[in-house]
């Protein structure tokens, strides 16, 4: 124990600890290199184009002559694919986290819960080629000849006033379903994707309510339902909110599916059944003919820099949610 | 029940008049229904393309290259593709990733920097695999001049993956009990003696369930590798880290899609979707299965 | 290679204190400990003995707020010295915990697990240095055929005698004990304090409980604090016969704690 200075293991130590702490910073590295790589590739079409009219622009033509690029149509498909699969996957999400954490059997869910988690892993690619095969022959041919052709016969049929024309000319006019490639179907198969993020993000929140919340509803004379609705819940609306915005991050970035089975039309809809083309879908269907170095290719490094930025703002938000959750929780203990 | 004026009940009603509660029993079966629905449709899926893709799959099938312009013959060296470019980008990231979780479970002190690491995994966890495809495209394929390849792939994968292998193993490494290390430490060990002797080994489990979990996420990606790595075919297996690759989700795609005789190519479009589903469920499946076994095991 | 100091004292701690951030958890605690003695420190949970214990081979170190005043010595030389060995100093100065805690390995791995990291890699001496510090341990009848069984599969006692083990593989001088019987049952804790006593013909040994007989029965010295003060210290006998301090009877004869 003789003063010596610098020991041996002291300056190894500090030799790892200096590697170690280096490498922790990848990951800060990557992410400006992201951003970094995105922006400079996008920065010549908003320069060359005009920044509110590739923005705002209307027109997606990127091969005519000129070329155009507007890329409303793609911003529009985007955000309308995903507010439709949000209305179905957020209450079909949030409904499994409450099942499988507050009312499942515990056999119930130790089965259900590596379903879910396989379903999360479940490569797009395949769902997307399922929404294909499966999903937009029944729509088209099916569903459709049951919506437009005789729902507004039977309708037409029963003479009454305003029923037998309106109404059917609405189910004829709207539910003529010409493809099955288009923004209903994409929802679906968006949905299958969305639901384990937020279930498994929503089911860790509602665990992480103490019991002891519960048994004192309990104790006060609630029913079950009465607990999670009111008491649970509540408690948990911060995790669950950071759930949905993770869960809508997961279906504006998924790619695969909307390029497969959105229909990929560049215009924007006005219909469920319209078919779009979303962001990442005109990114991965147009980048292959794409001369490198083309104000094309530079177009499509813009839309990915529009889709990492939305995607950002989504992480930062749940972030800063997430953060108060967790200062709420340690005051808890305390 | 407190006995006493203004209680009318008699304590029996408790157990004999319990009124069924018309909106409980409706919101409980509600949620009941709901709550399979992802599982119901993950069978649905699974028994589609498992009856459907258990034709085409054969020993042959998978054996074999694709012949007469990929209408026929097997899928060998899309398979060797997905495999080689989920090893590689394992082999590149684990150790960056276990070394980031270490430093963020043992090295970091709270401030600015650590919640800069910590915020950007989160952020990079929430990027869209397309855009990690752009990133790659300009970096690997580009600017390093890697070109479309194996290499080039494999690094975007990795780089998509990183956030996921960090949290894995920090979660792993923040398991071993704080007992261990002060044990180690009073035995007159260093940190890092403590950390590579006793944290790391006692982690190890964990950190490779992590691992096989990732890479099942890492073979069903089809966008990372789409401008980076994959190609609509090659002859064989690639002779260096340089060519382009085939992969199964990227030929489930082409052939479905892009292809001059969809219809005709139905039977490989199944059986490559039912390859690589039995990939990365299987793999999900032992990870799933060797996280549960951890979870009896912990004695400590 | 060490400058010995010519007193009988192993450990001069002249008005230490240890502070958890703004909380002086210790308050200027004077002690002296003399080799080859078991000196016990009791008092009332929260009493700063484990903190001072956890002083005396830097363990507090681990804990980030946690900050040392004042003068404490081994050998001579101040122990929070930042050019002191800290490392050299733990393997010196041994501690065994209140919740057994063997590695996940083989009970042979748990013994050579100090001397490995220090670079001994002959098979051979490796079995002898495990072999002599599960005897020392009083374990070693009971596992000697089973050395490549977890370390976990053994019962408490024999965890706890374990640890003992694995520190006195490394050759301590001084073995600190934070209360290293209270999980465990009656008669595991009767082998734990018989192997103390004969521990200390070789070591040092510094234990902290909050078990007053035990106290009583195995110590030397003792010292009693409260609050982080160090009310008395001196023999055992006296401290348990006639004490000094209106404070240390009250706690002694059980009026509070």
């Amino acid at each position: 124990m003789r003063k010596y200075i610098p020991l041996k293991w002291q300056t190894k130590e500090k030799f790892v600890e200096i590697i170690i702490s280096s490498v922790g910073f990848v990951s800060v590295i990557v992410l400006l290199l992201i951003a970094f790589f995105l922006f400079k590739e996008a920065f010549e079409v908003f320069y060359r184009a005009g920044f509110y009219h590739v923005i705002l622009g209307t027109q997606w033509y990127p091969t005519s002559d000129p070329p155009k690029f507007g890329m409303l149509p793609l911003i529009a498909g985007t955000l309308t694919v995903t507010g439709l699969t949000a209305i179905i996957a957020i209450p079909l999400g949030l409904a499994t986290a409450i099942y499988i954490a507050e009312i499942a059997h515990y056999k119930i869910r130790e089965f259900l819960k590596p379903l879910i988690e396989m379903l999360a892993s479940f490569p797009s690619v395949v769902l997307g080629f399922f929404g294909m095969v499966i999903i937009a022959p029944i729509l088209s041919n099916w569903l459709s000849s049951l919506l437009a052709e005789r729902l507004p016969e039977l309708l037409r049929n029963t003479s009454l006033p305003f029923i037998s024309t309106t109404l059917a000319d609405f189910c004829y006019n709207k539910f003529f379903i010409s493809s099955g490639l288009n923004m209903f179907t994409a929802a679906l198969m968006l949905t299958v994707r969305a639901i384990p993020v937020i279930s498994s993000i929503a089911e860790d929140a509602l665990t992480a309510v103490p019991r002891t919340y519960r048994e004192a509803s309990y104790a006060l004379g609630a029913g079950k339902w009465e607990t999670i609705y009111k008491v649970v819940v509540p408690a948990s609306v911060s995790g669950l909110s950071v759930a949905v915005i993770l869960g809508i991050g997961t279906i504006i970035g998924e790619t695969m599916i909307v390029l497969m089975v959105a229909g990929g039309a560049a215009v924007i809809p006005h219909w469920i059944f319209d078919p779009i083309r979303p962001m990442p879908s005109a990114i991965a269907a147009e980048m292959a003919e794409a001369a490198h170095g083309s104000l094309h290719y530079h177009a499509l490094f813009g839309v990915g820099a529009i889709l990492f930025l939305i995607t950002l703002v989504l992480s930062l938000i749940s972030d800063f949610i997430s953060k108060k959750y967790r200062a709420i929780k340690i005051g808890e203990k305390v | 029940m407190i006995q006493g004026e203004g209680n009318k009940h008699a304590p029996f009603e408790l157990v004999h008049k319990r009124k069924f509660n018309l909106k409980e029993g409706f919101f409980l079966s509600l949620i009941r229904t709901l709550g399979f629905t992802g599982a119901v449709i993950l069978i649905i899926i699974l028994l589609f393309v498992a009856l459907n893709g258990v034709k085409a799959l054969s020993w042959d099938f998978i054996t074999k290259p694709p012949i007469e312009s990929m209408t026929k013959g097997g899928i060998l060296p899309v398979i060797v593709g997905t495999i080689l470019l989920t090893i590689i980008c394992m082999v590149v990231i684990i150790p960056i990733g276990v070394t980031t979780a270490i430093f963020l479970a043992e090295y970091s002190k709270p401030g600015f920097l650590l919640n800069s690491v910590n915020m950007s995994i989160y952020t990079l966890a929430g990027v869209p695999s397309v855009v990690f495809g752009l990133f790659g495209l300009s970096v690997f394929v580009i600017t390093f001049n890697f070109g479309m390849s194996l290499l080039a792939g494999s690094f975007t994968l990795a780089v998509m993956i990183l956030p996921y292998i960090i949290s894995t193993s920090e979660e792993a490494i923040k398991a071993v009990p704080y007992s261990f290390r002060e044990a180690s430490l009073a035995c007159g060990t260093t940190k890092w003696q403590t950390i590579w002797k006793v944290v790391l080994p006692t982690a190890l489990p964990g950190i490779l369930t992590g691992a096989i979990l990732g890479t099942a996420k890492v073979a069903g990606e089809t966008a990372p590798i789409m401008f980076t790595a994959a190609a609509f075919f090659t002859p064989g297996i690639p002779k260096s880290v340089f060519e382009p690759v085939m992969a199964l989700p990227y030929h489930i795609y082409v052939l479905a899609t892009a292809g001059t005789h969809i219809e005709q190519t139905r039977p490989i479009q199944y059986g490559t979707a039912l390859t690589l589903i039995i990939l990365v469920l299987g793999m999900n499946l032992i990870g799933i299965i060797l996280r549960s076994k951890q979870r009896v095991k912990k004695a400590w | 290679m060490v400058e010995i100091n010519q007193t009988k004292y192993i450990f001069e701690i002249k008005k230490f204190s240890v502070f958890y951030g703004d909380f002086m958890a210790v308050k200027e605690a004077t002690i002296n400990i003399e080799s080859n003695k078991v000196t016990a420190m009791i008092g009332p949970s929260g009493c700063g003995k484990t903190t001072l214990l956890r002083a005396l081979n830097r363990m507090n170190d681990l804990i980030v707020t946690c900050r040392p005043k004042g003068q404490a010595l081994f050998h001579g030389i101040d122990i929070n010295d930042k050019d002191t060995d800290v490392i050299e100093l733990r393997r010196r100065v041994g501690m065994v915990f209140q919740k057994p805690n063997p590695f996940p390995s083989s009970i042979y791995e748990n013994v050579a697990y100090g001397p490995k990291v220090r670079g001994i890699k002959k098979r051979s001496q490796l079995d002898d240095i495990v072999e002599n510090a599960l005897v020392r341990a009083a374990i070693w009848d009971e596992v000697k055929d089973k050395l490549n069984e977890s370390g976990l599969s053994l019962s408490g006692g024999q965890m706890q005698r374990l640890c003992i083990a694995r520190s006195l593989a490394q050759e301590p001088e001084v073995l600190l004990f934070d209360e290293p019987t209270s999980a465990l049952d009656p008669i595991s804790t009767a082998k734990i304090e018989e192997l103390i006593v004969s521990l200390k013909k070789l070591i040092t040994i510094v234990i902290v409980t909050h078990n007053m007989q035990q106290a009583a029965r195995i110590s030397d010295y003792t010292a009693f604090m409260y609050l982080g003060e160090m009310i008395e210290f001196g023999d055992t006998d006296k401290i348990f016969v006639r004490p000094k301090n209106k404070l240390t009877e009250d706690y002694i004869t059980g009026r509070f704690g």
